[in-house]
């Protein structure tokens, strides 16, 4: 990569000709408002579906009783909390059926974040004479500050690189495989760039060898389909959240057969997996909203994904310099990350903001470590574009007005954070 | 979401003299695409010697924006003394505040307008305007008289307050040590308790020890950094004080402020092992796939 100063030199020299606009006065942001269709001020346009997605009514009113009337204890010995025990049992049938497995083989936690932790965690501790772990450089934070962690406790983490796509090396990930090695943990799909790995395959490979195979599908479920019964994964983390249940429950699926120590000691439920009273309205949620994305995974994949692609294509179409990130054969079908191009994405999320428009971008601009997000700088995008990325996750409450809202909006903003930018030539 | 004083959303909404002056007497260039933020501030001075124009441009997220914005409004109308008064505090306090780490963002405009007065200087008084001081972070090219100048005028009493006012410190980590120092330096003996100590080197080394502390301090204090963007680095061999290292991933080809990768290395294991340590990159050939 050359120096990014480079590219500066020259474009500051402030020889602009004639029709140069750079000189001008910057429109204020009214003048740019009003020029946009009339749009209800309260409402939001969300497309940050990867953050965190809206709660199905569907799914509220599934709920909603075991927050008021029905407030049992699934482990009492009278009816009333009985029935409750019921309910938690169709829930997990719900989600077995999403995931093509035995309910038996679901186990209800937290949050993804605790799934994956009781994963990697819970193997480690019930095979003492393994000291190494597998993975990818672009995990999310709940896999990867897990594995740093264990490494400052004396485990050997091998993280496996990608290629500009976002593509996994395989023929590394094989190599990287050693008696030493307790688990491997790839995620099914990215939360930033939406890339599919071929888990399945993958998870051939890792049992080929005789290791433990985990893989966090917290943004994989309900958007593409999972049959566990045909694939040799062990775990699998899934978050509700991500699928329209509400935040803190998760799954972790552990495949008959498969060892793992607690993770949270105390009562037997979970069957002594995990202990804890239920979070029963969440598990209740939860089952709802698995029923809901198998109903709804074919629109996911045609309706969503047709409205993802015609965003796109406006996009590139209307906005110059700006390049898609990630493989986009092998992406959720819901997930555009874009990349504009000599502008900043903190700077993009709030001038959209300003539209009522949510997004989200994979720079962080804090302190000192301006670092742009770690899954591009794994895939080798260069600092011109990294530091201006911008995701736009959909679901299936988006619409096609809205698509195009967010269509027109966007190449005025880019144009404007442009005319301010030092590394644009004029 | 940052919380943001309205006069920060309406300077960064409403930018004040967007552009570059026409023959300008004096531009400053400062931050880089690779650091996240970079202003260029250009002037021209009125007959008066007052500054009559000031425009900027900046690549950044809404405080840089911002601050730059109110910085060409404060020094318009003031002769070049006057300005070089301006302080990134003045900057900050015109909007209200700025976050913590946020504050290097108007460490940036005062730093634009140093470069861009120096430049004016420099052509007017035949010096030349070279940074002055010796680099402590290599990562984000900061020198020493930069880090004193904004602990001094800020108050400053501990490294993770330098790297968010100046971002030294916020790459690899590796001047931590140094930074602490110069804290104490500007500040007396008073802040020394608030600051981690540098590390002490041992006396004499066996090659064993030798070997075990610079994997250590690969493990601990290299590679975290180096991860964090999307890199990593593995020991390939100790031939006395020479070490062979290989860079994998981003790092290989990345080059900030004329110091490569195998500077900031060498610069960590003398600090942590040995000063007679000399370090070689191994060639590397996954990196040139990164190359496009
Ligand atoms: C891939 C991935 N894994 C794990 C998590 C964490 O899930 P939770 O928020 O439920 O802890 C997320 C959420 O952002 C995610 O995207």
């Amino acid at each position: 990569m050359s120096s990014p100063k480079t590219t500066r030199s020259g474009s500051v020299s402030g020889s602009c000709g004639p029709d140069c606009t750079c000189r001008g006065p910057i429109p204020a942001l009214d003048d740019l408002r009003s020029a946009m269709p009339k749009q209800d001020p309260k409402s939001v346009i969300y497309m940050d579906n990867n953050a965190t997605t809206r709660v199905d009514e569907q799914v509220v009113a599934e709920m909603l009783p075991y927050l008021t009337e029905q407030y049992g204890n699934p482990s009492s010995m009278h009816t009333f909390g009985g029935q409750v025990a019921h309910k938690i049992a169709e829930a997990r049938q719900r989600v077995a059926d999403l995931l093509g497995c035995l309910p038996e083989e679901i186990l209800f936690t937290s949050c993804g974040t605790e799934s994956d932790n009781t994963a990697i965690k819970g193997t480690l501790a019930v095979l003492p004479n393994k000291r190494k772990i597998v993975t990818t450089r672009v995990e999310h934070p709940a896999v990867l500050t897990t594995c740093r962690d264990l490494e400052r406790h004396g485990y050997s983490i091998s993280e496996i690189g990608v290629d500009r796509q976002g593509n996994l090396n395989l023929d590394e990930l094989g190599f990287r495989i050693d008696d030493n090695t307790a688990i491997v943990s790839v995620m099914y799909a990215n939360n930033e760039t939406g890339v599919i790995f071929p888990i399945d395959e993958i998870a051939s490979i890792v049992h080929s060898r005789g290791v433990v195979f985990h893989t966090d599908a917290v943004q994989a479920a309900g958007k593409i389909p999972l049959n566990l019964r045909n694939s040799a994964i062990d775990m699998l983390s899934l978050s509700g959240h991500k699928l329209h249940a509400p935040k803190g429950i998760g799954v972790l699926y552990v495949r008959k057969g498969t060892r793992i120590a607690p993770f949270l000691h105390g009562g037997h439920q979970e069957s002594g997996r995990r202990g804890g009273t239920e979070n029963v309205p969440g598990i209740i949620a939860l089952g709802k909203a698995c029923e809901l994305a198998l109903k709804y995974r074919v629109e996911e994949n045609t309706r969503v994904k047709s409205l993802r692609d015609r965003l796109e294509a406006k996009l590139l179409a209307s906005c110059p310099d700006c390049m898609i990130n990630g493989n986009p054969e092998h992406r959720l079908p819901n997930t555009l990350n874009i990349s504009f191009e000599y502008i900043e994405g903190e700077a993009i999320l709030l001038l959209l903001n300003q539209f009522g428009i949510c997004a989200s971008s994979g720079s962080a601009c804090t302190s000192g470590a301006l670092e742009p997000s770690h899954v591009l700088r794994a895939m080798g995008v260069p600092f011109t574009a990294a530091h201006g990325s911008i995701r736009f996750s959909l679901s299936r409450f988006n619409t096609e007005a809205e698509v195009d809202f967010v269509a027109e909006v966007m190449p005025k903003i880019v144009n404007r954070l442009r005319e301010l930018s030092p590394f644009v030539k004029r | 979401m940052w919380d943001y004083t309205d006069k920060v959303m309406d300077h960064f909404l409403n930018p004040r003299n967007v552009g570059s002056v026409e023959n300008p007497d004096g531009v400053g260039e400062v931050g880089s695409l690779a650091c996240g933020d970079a202003l260029t501030l250009s002037f021209k001075l009125g007959p008066d010697g007052r500054i009559a124009d000031a425009k900027f441009k900046t690549f950044g997220c809404a405080s840089a924006v911002a601050s730059s914005s109110v910085l060409t409004e404060l020094i318009k109308g003031k002769t070049l003394d006057e300005a070089m008064q301006v302080t990134n505090q003045d900057i900050a306090s015109y909007l209200g505040g700025l976050p913590e780490q946020k504050m290097h963002c108007s460490v940036m405009g005062q730093e634009a307008l140093e470069a861009a007065i120096a430049n004016y200087r420099g052509k007017h008084d035949g010096a030349a305007a070279v940074k002055k001081g010796n680099i402590v972070c290599t990562c984000f090219g900061v020198t020493d008289e930069e880090i004193r100048k904004v602990v001094r005028e800020n108050g400053l009493s501990t490294v993770e307050q330098v790297t968010n006012y100046c971002k030294a410190g916020g790459g690899c980590g590796g001047c931590h040590g140094r930074i602490a120092e110069l804290i104490v330096e500007v500040q007396g003996e008073a802040v020394k308790t608030q600051i981690a100590s540098p590390p002490k080197k041992p006396a004499k080394l066996t090659n064993i020890q030798k070997i075990q502390l610079v994997q250590q301090t690969i493990n601990e204090q290299i590679r975290p950094a180096l991860r964090a963007d999307g890199g990593d680095i593995e020991l390939i061999d100790i031939d006395g004080n020479k070490v062979i290292v290989a860079f994998r991933g981003m790092c290989a080809q990345c080059k900030v402020s004329g110091f490569t990768m195998k500077d900031v290395v060498q610069a960590r294991l003398r600090e942590y092992v040995s000063d007679d340590l000399t370090v070689e990159a191994e060639k590397n050939p996954e990196s040139s796939e990164h190359k496009s």
